[in-house]
């Protein structure tokens, strides 16, 4: 039954909320900084292979 | 250093905070998803080769750490949660007045969701991959990722308490569908 979900008009308001939590939620983690970890992470990944 | 080919792995900086975004939403557990985006990145770079240039990186690496992930979670078969609602309670901090849903309340019931329905709903309902990009990274047909979706929307909706008044036609609650019945209800 809720294969119908995406033809059914009364549900669709519904849907939007919900999808505007989760852009929020996602929007929310991606504004967080990035630990320098990744940034040292990468810079070591490319020293490893230019000493090769 | 002319005449040097485009290294794709340049671009992998650019993509860091959308890959921790979507391990934070998988795993609802900031150090957790640290260490899945570590593990996305080694992966990355290491099997560089077998990006095809010119196509969705972003969505490669998305499923690199899908993988990673859920290989890790079979191998673990638990869930790791967040039993203290840290990471909820620093992302609700504004209440809604307006009738929308209270974000503490849906990152409740987000947390509740098994990682699959997470999985579909940020990828196609936040992240703004279409539904052929998230089949293809969830390596499942199209239907499938509706219908996964459709679920999840659903489980969400019922955890909320929405499944009544505001979605009276959802099918979800029978005593919905008896009330709807009796007084023929229909939202406008």
């Amino acid at each position: 039954m809720w294969a119908d979900m995406d033809h059914n008009e009364d549900t669709s308001g519904l849907k939007s909320q919900i999808d505007e939590n989760l852009k929020r939620v996602y929007r929310e983690a991606l504004e967080e900084d990035v630990p320098d970890r990744f940034k040292d992470l990468l810079e070591q990944l490319r020293k490893k292979e230019s000493g090769k | 250093m002319t005449g040097t080919p485009v290294d794709p792995r340049d671009e992998l900086p650019d993509h860091l905070p959308a890959l921790r975004a979507f391990a934070i939403s998988l795993t609802r557990d900031v150090s957790a998803a640290d260490d899945l985006v570590q593990d996305t990145i080694v992966k990355a770079w290491s099997n560089i080769e077998k990006f095809e240039v010119g196509t969705n990186m972003r969505a490669w690496l998305f499923t690199i750490l899908r993988n990673t992930y859920y290989s890790l979670h079979r191998k673990r078969r638990r869930e790791v949660p967040d039993p203290d609602g840290a990471h909820a309670a620093r992302l609700s901090e504004k209440p809604a007045h307006d009738g929308r849903l209270a974000m503490t309340d849906f990152l409740k019931a987000f947390d509740q969701l098994s990682p699959e329905h997470r999985e579909v709903l940020i990828l196609v309902g936040a992240s703004g991959f279409s539904y052929d990009e998230a089949a293809g990274m969830m390596g499942v047909a199209v239907g499938t990722v509706k219908s996964r979706a459709n679920r999840a929307r659903a489980k969400l909706c019922d955890m909320l308490g929405l499944a009544e008044g505001e979605n009276p036609v959802s099918g979800a609650d029978a005593a919905t569908l008896a009330v709807m019945g009796r007084n023929g209800v229909q939202a406008a």
